[in-house]
C-alpha cells in the first residue's frame, strides 16, 4: 500500500509540515508517521467522523447571501498544522510587545497625542481615520488599556518567518473555532494526544474571564460580566454564545440592558434590575449606543457611552480602540513600538505602500497587477484587489478609487504564504495556503493563545482564507520536540 | 437570570414536552384504531379536535384521512404545534440559551432534529411509524434525563419544570376530555365495549397503564382511570402531580405569590367521580374550566417574570 505522504508535492512555497526534500519537519514527524500508518479507508472514516462531530456540536457560521442567511457547517480539515514550540515562543513575545505598544498608542491618541507632536505619525492620518472617536477623548479606561482582546493575523513567508498581516482591535472573532477545532481533533485523532506533547489551548476562556473581571469598576468579589451580542443572526453568534457559556457569563442582547438615571447599566432579570460591571461587547462602536452614535441602531443600549465615560461600566474593547487597526496606521506600528517601548519590534510587518504618500502612490498605480490593494477599514477580505488574479477592468476601477481617496488605500506585495498538507479528496494530500490568528489579551496582565486559529484557503492556489469566502480551518498544534 | 433567558427556557421545555406528547398521542391512536371493533366509528380527525387544530387543518387539507392528519400533526410547517415545528422551536430556544443549559443539550437537540427531519417519511407511512415515534420519544427523554442529571437546581431549572408540567397538564386534560367526548358521542350499547378499549389506551398514552394496575388494583373503567389521571399524588403525569410541580418550582422563584395562589386554588377543586355516569357534560365543563385556569397560569408566569417593566432601578 502506498503511503499517504509519498505522493505529496511541495511547491516553491514554504510548507510547514514537509520540507522541499519530502522530509517531515520535526514537529510534524509523529503526526505524519501516524497518518501514513492509516489506510485510505481508515483516514476517510476519520474525516467523516469529524464532519459528523461538527454537525452534532452544531458548529456553524452564518453566511449572508441574497436569498437570506445560511447557517453553514464549519469547514474543517482533519490534518493539523504543527509549529515548533520554540518558534512559537518568539512569536508570542512579539505579539505581547505589539499589543502593549498599540494600547499605549491609543491611550496617547485620546489624551496628549505626543506621538503626533513628536512626528512619529502625521496628524491627518489620525484626524481622517474613520475609527477615531472624538467622544472618547479624555477617557481613561483601567490600566490605560483600550484593546483588551486582539486577534492578530500572522503569515509565514517562503523562509518560514512570521509576519504580521493585520491587527484586529475592534471585535475580532474566531477564538471559539480554535477551541472547537481542538475538541474535534481530540475525537478524531485521539491516539496522537496520548503520545505527543501537544500544548493545550483550553485555558483561553478562563484567561478571558480574568481579563474581563480585572476591568470591573466596582471592587467586588463577583463582578457582573456580560457578553453583548447583536443576536442570533450575526455571523459570529455561535461564538458569542460559546464564550458566554464557557465563562459562565450572561449572554445579553441590547434589549436586555438599560442605563438608568444614575448612569449605571442594568440588566433585566427575573429578580428585577441587576447592575452590570463589565460588558464584553461584540457589536461595532457605531451601534453600541443610539444616543451617542447611530440613532437608528436597535442593537445597542441607549446611554451606554454615558455610563462608560462616567466610569460606571467597563467596555471591552473600549470604544475608539479601532483607531489603531486602520491599515494605514498599521504601516507605522514598527515605529510606534520603538517610540513607546524603546525596543526593536520582534515581529515584522509586511511591506506596505501608503497610497496617501505621493511617491508610494505612483508606485502602486504602476504596479496594480502585482500588488494586493486593501481599503484601510474593511475586514473579512471584502473590497480588495488581488493584482495577479485581477482583470484590467478591476485594476482601472481601483486606480480610480485610489486617486479619489488615497488615504483610504494601502498596497502590499502578493505574499508567498506558507502551505500545509490538506486532505482534498479521499487519500489525497495537497498543499494549501494558510494564515494564523492568535488571540492576545491585555488588562492587568497579557496572555497569548497557544497557537491560534489556522485558516486555510481550500481552493488550489487561492490565498483567500476567510470563512465567508470559502476558506476552511485546521487545528493548530504547538509541539515540543526538544529532547526527542 | 435574564428575563429573556427564563422565558426561552420555559418555552423550550414546553415545546420539548409537546414533541413527546404528540409522538405519544399519534402512537397510541394507531393502536386504538387497530383494537376497536369495525362497527365503531372513530376517526383520525379526533386528534385534530383534541389539539384544537381544526381551523389550521381545514385551511390546508380537504380530506380528513389518516395520512393528512398524521402529516399535519408530525410534519406540517404551517401548523406551529406540529412535531417538526415544535422541535424547531426547541432548537431555536436552546440555541439562544446555550449558556444556561448543560453543554450537551445543544448536541442532543441537533441530533434529534436531524433525525426527525431525515426520517419524517417513516412517521407518515404507517409501516415504520412505531419505530420512528419511539425514537423521537427516546430522544426527548434523553434531553430531559440530561437536565435531570447535569443541571443545577437554580432558576433556569425551575422555569424548565414549570414549562414541562404546564404543557403536560394541558395535554393530559385535553386527552381526558377527548376520551370523555368520544364516550358521550357513542351509542349506549357500544359504550361498554368502547370504554374498555378507550380507557386502557388513554392510560397507555400517558405510560400510566402499569402504575394504574399496581395502584388501583381493579379492572379498568372510565371513573377509575379518570380519577387516577386527575388525582394520583405520585404518578408524574397526573394533573395533581403536574400542578404540584408547577407550584413547588414557583415558590423557589422571586415574587411567586400570584402563581402559587392560582395553583393552590386549582388543587383544591374537588370533583367527585363515583361511576362512569359522572363523566358527563358537567365533567366536560369542569375540564374546560381547568384548561382555562392553566392558560391563566401561563399568562401570570409571563407577566410576573418575563415582561419586564423598566422601574426604579437605583
Amino acid at each position: 500500500m502506498e503511503k499517504l505522504t509519498s505522493q505529496y508535492q511541495t511547491s516553491v512555497f514554504f510548507d510547514e509540515l514537509i520540507d522541499n526534500k519530502g522530509t517531515p519537519r520535526s514537529p510534524a514527524k509523529q503526526l505524519l508517521g501516524y497518518l501514513d500508518s492509516l489506510s485510505e479507508d481508515e483516514l476517510e472514516k476519520r474525516r467523516l467522523a469529524a464532519e459528523a462531530t461538527i454537525q452534532e456540536m452544531g458548529i456553524s457560521f452564518t453566511v449572508y447571501t441574497e436569498e437570506g442567511n445560511i447557517d453553514r457547517a464549519w469547514p474543517f480539515d482533519i490534518v493539523p498544522r504543527t509549529i515548533e514550540a520554540s518558534d512559537w515562543k518568539v512569536a508570542e513575545a512579539g505579539l505581547k510587545q505589539r499589543l502593549k505598544a498599540l494600547n499605549l498608542f491609543i491611550n496617547d491618541l485620546y489624551h496628549d497625542q505626543n506621538v503626533i507632536k513628536d512626528g512619529i505619525i502625521p496628524e491627518h492620518i489620525i484626524k481622517d481615520s474613520k475609527n477615531f472617536r472624538p467622544e472618547c477623548v479624555g477617557v481613561s479606561p483601567a490600566y490605560g488599556v483600550w484593546a483588551h482582546i486582539c486577534g492578530t493575523d500572522l503569515v509565514r513567508d517562503e523562509n518560514g518567518d512570521f509576519f504580521v498581516l493585520e491587527d484586529n482591535l475592534r471585535v475580532p472573532s474566531g477564538v471559539s473555532y480554535m477551541l472547537e477545532n481542538r475538541a474535534i481533533t481530540k475525537r478524531v485523532l485521539p491516539e496522537m494526544f496520548e503520545n505527543e506533547s501537544i500544548l493545550p489551548v483550553d485555558s483561553y476562556t478562563s484567561q478571558l474571564f480574568d481579563t474581563l473581571a480585572a476591568l470591573s469598576p466596582r471592587d467586588i468579589e463577583n463582578p457582573e460580566i456580560v457578553v453583548l451580542t447583536p443576536g442570533i443572526y450575526n455571523s459570529a453568534y455561535f461564538e458569542h454564545a460559546f464564550l458566554a457559556q464557557q465563562m459562565g457569563a450572561e449572554l445579553v442582547e441590547g434589549s436586555d440592558l438599560f442605563v438608568d438615571s444614575d448612569d449605571c447599566v442594568y440588566m433585566k432579570t427575573i429578580d428585577g434590575p441587576e447592575r452590570v460591571d463589565v460588558i464584553y461587547r461584540r457589536i461595532d462602536d457605531l451601534f453600541i449606543d443610539p444616543e451617542a452614535f447611530d440613532p437608528e441602531s436597535v442593537l445597542g443600549v441607549a446611554g451606554l457611552m454615558r455610563a462608560w465615560r462616567a466610569g460606571n461600566v467597563a467596555l471591552a474593547n473600549a470604544p475608539g480602540a479601532g483607531v489603531a487597526d486602520d491599515k494605514v496606521v498599521y504601516a507605522y506600528v514598527p515605529d510606534i513600538i520603538r517610540y513607546f517601548l524603546k525596543e526593536e519590534p520582534i515581529l515584522k510587518n509586511v511591506e506596505t505602500f501608503l497610497c496617501d504618500d505621493p511617491e508610494q502612490r505612483a508606485y502602486v498605480l504602476e504596479n496594480l497587477d502585482k500588488l494586493v490593494v486593501k481599503p484601510a477599514n474593511e475586514s473579512g477580505g471584502y473590497g480588495m484587489l488581488v493584482g495577479p488574479h485581477s482583470t484590467k477592468k478591476d485594476q482601472a476601477l481601483f486606480a480610480e478609487l485610489i486617486t479619489k481617496n488615497p488615504r483610504n488605500y494601502i498596497a502590499q506585495p502578493t505574499l508567498k504564504l506558507s502551505t500545509a498538507p490538506t486532505l482534498i479528496s479521499k487519500g489525497i494530500l495537497e498543499p494549501r495556503h494558510l494564515d494564523l490568528r492568535p488571540f492576545i489579551l491585555q488588562a492587568k496582565d497579557t496572555y497569548v493563545t497557544t497557537g491560534g486559529l489556522t485558516r486555510v484557503a481550500m481552493k488550489k492556489g487561492s490565498l483567500v482564507v476567510n470563512s465567508s469566502q470559502g476558506g476552511g480551518s485546521k487545528d493548530t498544534w504547538i509541539v515540543e520536540t526538544k529532547g526527542q | 437570570m435574564l428575563s429573556r433567558v427564563a422565558e426561552r427556557l420555559y418555552w423550550s421545555a414546553r415545546y420539548l414536552e409537546r414533541v413527546e406528547n404528540t409522538a405519544r398521542l399519534v402512537s397510541v391512536y394507531d393502536e386504538l384504531l387497530f383494537d376497536l371493533p369495525k362497527s365503531i366509528e372513530v376517526s383520525w380527525y379526533n386528534l385534530i379536535e383534541i389539539l384544537s387544530g381544526e381551523e389550521t387543518f381545514e385551511q390546508r387539507y380537504k380530506v380528513k384521512d389518516e395520512r393528512n392528519v398524521v402529516k399535519f400533526l408530525l410534519a406540517d410547517d404551517t401548523n406551529s404545534s406540529s412535531m417538526l415545528s415544535s422541535l424547531k422551536m426547541v432548537r431555536e430556544n436552546i440555541r439562544t440559551t446555550r449558556d444556561a443549559v448543560p453543554k450537551e443539550t445543544w448536541e442532543l437537540i441537533n441530533e434529534l432534529d436531524l433525525y426527525a427531519q431525515q426520517n419524517i417519511k417513516q412517521g407518515i407511512n404507517r409501516s415504520e411509524r412505531h419505530l420512528f415515534l419511539n425514537t423521537i420519544i427516546e430522544g426527548c427523554q434523553k434531553i430531559i434525563g440530561l437536565f435531570a442529571g447535569a443541571m443545577s437546581r437554580d432558576s433556569g431549572w425551575h422555569f424548565l419544570i414549570m414549562g414541562r408540567y404546564l404543557e403536560r397538564a394541558d395535554m393530559g386534560t385535553r386527552i381526558l376530555d377527548a376520551a370523555v367526548s368520544l364516550m358521550l358521542k357513542s351509542e349506549l350499547e357500544a359504550r361498554i365495549q368502547l370504554g374498555q378499549v378507550t380507557w386502557s389506551k388513554v392510560l397507555k398514552s400517558q405510560s400510566a397503564y402499569l402504575d394504574y394496575r399496581r395502584t388501583v388494583r381493579t379492572s379498568i373503567n372510565g371513573a377509575k382511570a379518570t380519577t387516577f389521571l386527575m388525582n394520583d399524588p405520585c404518578f408524574p403525569r397526573s394533573l395533581k402531580y403536574c400542578l404540584g410541580q408547577i407550584g413547588e418550582a414557583a415558590t423557589k422563584l422571586p415574587r411567586a405569590g400570584l402563581i402559587t395562589a392560582q395553583v393552590d386554588k386549582l388543587l383544591e377543586f374537588d370533583y367527585p367521580i363515583h361511576s362512569s355516569e359522572d363523566l358527563d357534560e358537567d365533567f366536560h365543563n369542569h375540564l374546560n374550566d381547568i384548561q382555562i385556569a392553566i392558560i391563566e397560569i401561563n399568562h401570570q408566569i409571563t407577566e410576573n417574570w418575563f415582561h419586564f417593566r423598566q422601574g426604579d432601578a437605583a
